[in-house]
């Protein structure tokens, strides 16, 4: 049983980084902090599927080798357990394309929130816009003045 | 796959990730983000996936810690947790 467990140590890391994240994005106040957490969290989940792909006993990359035999030989010739799975790397790829976009429209709106209310601190903001709510001067607008 | 490399690389992520979280300095933050971002791309290469690897090395490594730094540079530096 432990030895198991133990086998399988990169998706008892990936559940470690995800909590990792998430406790970040939910436990953290800065949005800084949050944004980093969405990215680790990212990172633990390409790591999974990686991991899936993995194959014991000399697998290696998947790339066939056309000059070892001659080309009109090769599909006789390949077996599957020589060569890694493919498909998550493919998979993921997309994913790590996907997670660059997201950072770049979060750090957008962390721009704009920071020109908004002069902080990135999320109770700070809560507080600026229960001031708005109840018509008070917000207090950006009281320090500027 | 050699699994003293993969040990060492995850126990390095692991402590990339949590002082990321930890340290006050957006600037040291996202720094380390980088360095994990860049241990990944490691063990990435390590267990065989070369094409992730490399994307990850270009795109998170370099271009995401670019575009996070010129963020933090246009706002606060300071964080309260």
């Amino acid at each position: 049983m432990t030895e198991y467990i133990l086998a399988k140590y990169n998706f008892w890391i990936y559940v470690v980084l995800m909590m990792i994240g998430l406790y970040a994005m939910m436990g953290k106040r800065n949005l800084v902090k949050k944004l980093i957490g969405m990215n680790i969290f990212q990172t633990s989940i390409i790591l999974l599927f990686v991991s899936a792909g993995v194959k014991k006993g000399g697998a290696t990359v998947p790339i066939l080798r056309h000059s070892d035999y001659g080309p009109e030989h090769v599909e006789h010739l390949i077996r599957v357990a020589d060569y890694l799975n493919p498909l998550p790397h493919v998979l993921m790829l997309t994913a790590i394309v996907v997670s660059i976009a997201t950072t770049g429209v979060a750090l957008a709106t962390l721009i704009l929130i920071y020109k908004r209310y002069n902080t990135l601190e999320e109770d700070e903001i809560m507080a600026i816009r229960k001031d708005i709510r109840s018509y008070k001067t917000p207090r950006i607008l009281r320090s500027k003045d | 796959m050699i699994w003293q490399l993969d040990i060492i690389l995850l126990i390095f992520i692991v402590i990339c990730a949590i002082a990321a979280i930890n340290i006050k300095d957006l600037i040291g933050a996202v720094i380390i983000l980088g360095a994990y971002s860049f241990f990944m791309c490691l063990l990435w290469t390590e267990m065989g996936a070369v094409d992730v690897a490399f994307t990850e090395a270009a795109v998170g490594a370099g271009i995401s810690t670019v575009l996070f730094i010129g963020a933090v540079n246009k706002t606060a530096r300071r964080s309260k947790d």
